[in-house]
């Protein structure tokens, strides 16, 4: 935008005018006078005036200010929703938002937390493959988003986040305009983000949204930053102005060379016990299809790290829940997308000495940064692909079935029986476990969810939990088959992201008619318990059953050993812990977010008209919390 | 912590011999299995937890006293060790006597909710 066509008014004086309920299209006076007269105990008040009002201005209406064109950007991207808390910095993109757009794709779903926002755009994206557009001012609420980019960022997830900042210390407004405005405001998560950008024109935005898109989307799928100034939302755009929106250009998914994919086919056909061992394989449901044609294609077992639903739960070549035995048995294990490797692979060379060769595919190869640690501890192999691995795994198959003879084909068929039978008696083993407690209070976790699978397995289900912290339970139990039925964890451990997740999962979910299931961990859930009101008040169905274990457990279970390494005795251990005393009433919480709830349920045999109840409400088309005393773990 | 249910399962599997040792007080045995934090990661009553399971359950058919004992002061694996000083040998006597006490669970086939 030319320099020379700048109009002399930000939103903030034409805001400010429009409230003192003067014509807002006459001049406004500089609100300095006003400030400096004021009485000591006005000063508050005179402060807020100042903050919102530009030094000195010349009020006009704007009739085509810059965010509608940025929101034309936006809606040729298809972003379905705006997942935002309102922010002055970004009031000229929200305003194009519910107005100029008609408050449809996006459409603006209120957050009560930037930390909320993002990591409903975590989990959102989990569900539908794509990012939502989320908001935040450029300081203060992208403090707040921070851990939760961080979250997606260890996730392998695309956010697409636009943050509003004053640039032009000529026209920041007052007091409080300074404190939110800054020189590099990207700056900040640069470490955790894929690629951010300060555009200084309408064309450079519109150039850097499009490109922000494609990054974000290319694998490594990761978080993106786009600065939207407050001048550039809020002036008009000239009349001769030429803009234009670039194409999207989706980028192909970066697939294996063809040599080193042949050569760990070569490897895979040939072993006697190879081992697929995969975190974040299936980026999309076509990469479970390619994984379970790339098991059966070798009967190899296939070891979960949970960190998506890479494998149907049931299928004879599973072998998650004897995942060290499975390990210490091959001889060739293909890592693909995986997370701590390194720890995988010691742990089974601790158990065995027998020889092993080890080849990845994996996105994480392609792009990494050095401050942040979440690349985990390097772990050499035989062959490593830097790839993404669904995108590799159709020239994967086919280079091993090329491969095939008919001894390997027998074999291999041998193998594959005896993977079914050790998968069979794991199940029985795992049937055993969930016994154990079966009538206890607090409830077992494994009874929560051999309840609840009871009344969804008929339904079009979707979890949208971590399951770490409920020992794995759904995951073991229930059928688990489609991408959709389970999304994995938070990424980079970040407490809070549980209750937001499932509500942006469940936004996604919605369209689609699914019942989505969220079961939530009572710390996680206090740190951002608005996100119910955020449910209530787009009608966004789920079904939360907290996970009431009355503590911040893991770190009661680590207080407690630093305390006996120390032989210090443990009775303590629950200062800074426990959530009790009072306990929280989550039933009573919901309800006054406006959510129906009932509990705390501490008898198991109450859990079935429970669930039932819950999950009616929320094929209804409601949220739904059913609080419920549970077993640490 | 993922060693410590291995070992803890192997060891239950070589030690499960008949137990000649004094029976201890149950229910002080409960009050300590609850004040030293056992529940805290094998569940109440016992049951294990984790994922595969990182705690292992603990009852019913506990370890052998002696196993027990020697097991909480140098344990494999996560689990913190418990020192005499924490944890009295009369005191791994009165747990141990608790975890007896509770039942087995009902069997997997009479439970429908597990067979589907």
């Amino acid at each position: 935008m030319a320099k020379s066509k700048k109009i002399p008014v930000d939103r903030r004086g034409f805001l400010k005018g429009a409230a003192a309920g003067a014509a807002s299209i006459l001049a406004v006076k500089p609100p300095v006078a006003f400030a400096q007269q004021a009485q000591p105990g006005a000063r508050e008040a005179a402060t807020l005036v100042a903050a919102n009002t530009a030094p000195t201005v010349e009020a006009r209406v704007i009739d085509r200010p810059g965010s509608d064109f940025m929101m034309d950007v936006f809606k040729s991207l298809g972003f379905d929703y705006l997942f935002a808390n309102p922010g002055g910095s970004f009031g000229g993109l929200h305003e194009s938002v519910i107005n100029y757009g008609g408050n449809v794709d996006p459409e603006f779903i209120t957050c009560m937390h930037e930390e909320s926002s993002i990591a409903m755009a975590h989990g959102y994206a989990k569900i539908e493959g794509k990012p939502v557009l989320t908001m935040a001012h450029g300081t203060v609420g992208l403090q707040h988003a921070s851990m939760a980019l961080y979250n997606a960022w260890c996730d392998r997830v695309p956010v697409y986040l636009v943050i509003g900042n004053t640039l032009d210390a000529a026209h920041r407004g007052g007091e409080v305009a300074w404190d939110h405005s800054v020189q590099d405001a990207a700056a900040m998560v640069r470490d955790f983000c894929k690629w951010d950008d300060t555009p200084i024109s309408l064309q450079h935005f519109a150039e850097s949204a499009v490109r922000a898109y494609k990054i974000a989307m290319t694998p490594p799928t990761l978080p993106v930053v786009l600065v939207a100034d407050t001048e550039l939302q809020d002036s008009q755009i000239p009349a001769d102005e030429r803009l234009r929106i670039p194409k999207l250009s989706p980028t192909s998914p970066p697939a294996g060379d063809s040599n080193a994919v042949m050569d760990a086919a070569k490897m895979l056909v040939a072993a006697e016990n190879p081992v697929i061992l995969v975190g974040r394989s299936a980026r999309t449901p076509a990469g479970v299809k390619l994984l379970v044609e790339l098991a059966e294609t070798l009967q190899a077992g296939v070891v979960d790290q949970h960190l998506r639903m890479n494998f149907p739960s049931r299928h004879p070549l599973y072998q998650a829940w004897r995942d060290r035995a499975a390990l210490a048995d091959a001889d060739v294990i293909l890592g693909m997308e995986t997370a701590d490797f390194y720890g995988m692979i010691q742990a089974r060379v601790r158990n065995t000495a027998k020889p092993l060769k080890i080849v990845t595919i994996s996105s994480g190869d392609l792009y990494n940064k050095s401050n942040y640690q979440d690349f985990q501890r390097y772990q050499a192999a035989d062959l490593a692909i830097a790839a993404d691995a669904e995108a590799t795994m159709p020239a994967l198959i086919e280079a091993c079935k090329k491969l095939l003879t008919d001894d390997r084909k027998r074999a291999m068929q041998d193998r594959g029986t005896k993977l079914a039978e050790l998968s069979r008696q794991t199940h029985e083993r795992l049937q055993l476990q969930a016994s154990y407690g079966w009538d206890a209070s607090p409830i077992s976790t494994a009874r929560v969810s051999a309840e609840l699978w009871d009344q969804i397995k008929t339904e079009d289900w979707s979890y949208v939990s971590d399951a770490l912290f409920f020992s794995f339970w759904p995951n073991k139990l229930w059928d688990m088959k489609q991408h959709y039925h389970y999304i994995g964890n938070k990424g980079g451990a970040g407490i809070g992201y549980g209750s937001p997740a499932a509500v942006g999962a469940a936004v996604a979910n919605r369209k689609h008619g699914r019942l989505t299931i969220n079961i939530q961990s009572d710390g996680d859930f206090m740190y951002a318990p608005g996100v119910l009101w955020t449910a209530s008040h787009h009608k966004i169905p789920m079904l939360t059953i907290m996970h009431n274990n009355r503590a911040y457990h893991q770190e009661v279970m680590g207080i407690q050993g630093t305390a006996n390494r120390r032989s210090r005795g443990i009775e303590r251990i629950g200062i800074g812990t426990k959530i009790e005393d009072p306990l929280i009433d989550y039933a009573g919480l919901a309800k006054s977010l406006g959510v129906r709830s009932e509990g705390p349920i501490k008898d198991p045999k109450e859990l079935a008209g429970a669930f039932k109840r819950g999950i009616a409400a929320a094929k209804g088309g409601e949220p739904y919390l059913i609080d419920v005393h549970t077993q640490g773990r | 912590m993922k060693n410590l249910g291995f070992l803890f399962v192997v060891l239950a599997a070589t030690v499960l011999a008949q137990d000649k040792a004094p029976a201890g007080n149950a229910e002080n045995g409960k009050r300590l299995y609850m004040r030293n934090g056992c529940y805290e990661c094998h569940g109440t009553v016992g049951q294990g937890a984790g994922a595969n399971p990182i705690a292992p359950k603990l009852a019913p058919k506990p370890l052998a006293l002696a196993a027990l004992t020697a097991y909480i002061r140098k344990p494999a694996g996560g689990m913190p060790p418990y020192t005499s000083k924490v944890v009295a040998d009369a005191e791994v006597a009165d747990i141990r006597a608790y975890l007896l006490t509770i039942p087995e669970p009902p069997a997997v086939k009479s439970l429908p909710l597990l067979n589907q």
